[in-house]
């Protein structure tokens, strides 16, 4: 290798580090433009100052947003134990959608079927379906609670698209994975349970997380239902006040907790990209 | 009695047949090889055998009992049948003696302790001692069909199978697993093998089958078949594959 300076770098290296500082610059400059437009153009808007005082007044915020943490527990508390549920059925979905023996067709049918369906509906209609639906029924107490009904909406929208992605991280398995594992006479299920899925759940993590965090968000449309949760907590401020500001504190509750989780997913999914290159 | 034959085995994908009718005597202790240009039906064959494939007609039969049987469990014929392929072969999420455990515990129920001694010396026979806890990404290639065989013996299976196992392989490390063979070679096992290493089945096979189109149509000693090929088809292949 050439050495063309002190520090022994190669001429590759030298030009590379020329771009690099070159691209910084240029995304520097146009980021802090964009902010100075923003900043200078927006409040030259004539409506600026009705909706400065109504989406950030200052007062409102300070007010609102500790109460807004505490509702946002609940968000947390209904993700806390979907998201298991969620995995299990998903699981379940895509190992009946995966099985091989003919005798068992009838299962990859409804694991068709149940994706289909569940992956069909806006979700929202599934929580307004089930939510309002089953509790119409006149179940007594505790089963008539939004909550249940909510979080079993959730769950069964979920789960068809966990199972989705289980079922995608099932198929890339390279299929002499399986070969192999049955020429050694392992049953079905223990070349699945030992080979086939500690591969794909590896692969599918990143996407999974990706699902996950769109749970998270969703969880706000229970609120249709009667929740009182950080949305229809904003919403009872919003009226109090007749001030849209706790919603934009809700939106940076959310975003406080999904960025880190978005970024998180992604670096996970580039660190795969370059083990498997 | 044959230890392994094959009589009238047609398998068929759609409408392709790819095999045409294979009729297959091995011996115990036989090594044979099958040989052909690629998409003959070698590696169809073998998955055959190991009852991977369901077969559409004909009977195979292992210590002359019909393993061919439409509806047997198939994974007490595999347990007695060992195969390795030709890639993508080990489990990578398994250290090299996690793959080999992984079977013979599950389906003999025989804990990790127990096997530990046995499966030490295996890999001690094959020169991989000092690999046992290496991950499959952290082995060479002969390395890693070398532990894929270790894996199948640790079943202690009757016949062994392999798909051109050395054709994935640098050719540098193509010897060290044909000694693997020949090793085995020497120690009784069953064996048949799809290849292309001419060179090692003219001189370590007991017969040589020429698979073209689904059918074997020509077999023999190697001295025969290497030497005075009479099938035009056959010459013609081994004055292409010998160059
Ligand atoms: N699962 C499958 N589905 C459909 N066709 C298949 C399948 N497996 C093999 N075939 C076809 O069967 C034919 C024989 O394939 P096979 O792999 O047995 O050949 P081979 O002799 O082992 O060739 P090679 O030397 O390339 O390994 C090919 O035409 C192939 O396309
Ligand atoms: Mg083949």
């Amino acid at each position: 290798m050439k050495k063309d300076d002190a520090a022994g770098k190669t001429r590759r290296q030298i030009y590379e580090e020329k771009l690099r500082r070159r691209s910084l610059l240029i995304a520097g400059t146009s980021t802090v433009f964009a902010f100075l437009a923003v900043v200078v153009l927006v409040p030259l808007a004539p409506g600026w100052e009705k909706v400065k005082a109504s989406f950030f007044n200052r007062e409102v915020f300070v007010e609102t947003f500790p109460k807004l943490l505490d509702a946002f527990l609940i968000d947390v508390m209904i993700f806390v134990w979907c998201a298991p549920a969620i995995t299990a059925l998903g699981l379940l979905i895509a190992l009946a959608r995966d099985v091989q023996s003919p005798a068992l067709f009838p299962l990859r049918i409804f694991g068709a079927f149940y994706t289909d369906i569940f992956r069909g509906v806006p979700v929202v209609l599934t929580v307004y379906l089930i939510g309002f639906g089953i509790p119409g029924l006149g179940l007594p107490r505790p089963f008539n609670s939004p909550y249940i009904w909510g979080s079993l909406a959730l769950i069964l929208t979920y789960s068809a698209y966990v199972a989705e992605i289980f079922r995608s991280g099932i198929e890339a398995v390279h299929k002499s994975q399986r070969s192999a594992a049955q020429s050694l006479g392992l049953t079905d299920g223990d070349t699945m349970r030992f080979v086939i899925l500690p591969q794909a759940i590896r692969q599918v993590i990143p996407s999974q997380m990706n699902m996950f965090i769109a749970l998270q968000k969703d969880v706000a449309l229970l609120s249709f239902i009667g929740p009182v949760e950080i949305f229809r907590q904003a919403g009872v401020f919003k009226s109090l006040m007749a001030n849209f500001t706790p919603y934009v504190g809700a939106a940076l509750i959310f975003l406080a907790v999904t960025v880190p989780a978005t970024r998180y997913a992604d670096y996970l999914l580039a660190k795969q990209n370059k083990e498997r290159s | 009695m044959a230890k392994l034959s094959l009589r009238g085995v047609v398998k068929r994908f759609g409408e392709n047949t790819v095999c045409d009718g294979i009729d297959l005597e091995v011996e115990e202790g036989q090594m044979v090889c099958l040989i052909g240009a690629s998409g003959a039906g070698k590696s169809t064959v073998l998955r055959c055998v190991n009852l991977l494939e369901p077969i559409e007609d004909g009977e195979i039969f292992l210590d002359g009992v019909d393993i061919s049987v439409p509806g047997l469990n198939p994974q007490p014929v595999r347990r007695r049948i060992g195969m390795v392929f030709q890639s993508y072969n080990l489990f990578p999420h398994m250290t090299a003696m996690e793959n080999v455990m992984l079977a013979p515990r599950r389906v003999y129920g025989k804990s990790r302790e127990e096997l530990r001694p046995e499966i030490a010396e295996l890999f001690t026979r094959f020169g991989l001692a000092d690999r046992m806890e290496h991950y499959p990404d952290q082995l060479s290639g002969g390395q890693q069909q070398r532990v894929a065989i270790v894996r199948a013996l640790a079943m202690k299976p009757e016949v062994m199978l392999f798909d051109e196992i050395t054709s994935a392989l640098d050719p540098q490390l193509v010897g060290e697993v044909l000694d693997v063979l020949r090793l085995l070679k020497e120690s009784g096992m069953t064996m048949v093998l799809a290849t292309h290493e001419m060179g090692f089945a003219r001189e370590a096979a007991d017969k040589v089958c020429f698979l073209k189109d689904g059918r074997i149509l020509e077999e023999g000693s190697p001295e025969t078949l290497f030497g005075a090929p009479k099938h035009p088809e056959t010459k013609e292949f081994l004055a292409r594959s010998l160059k």
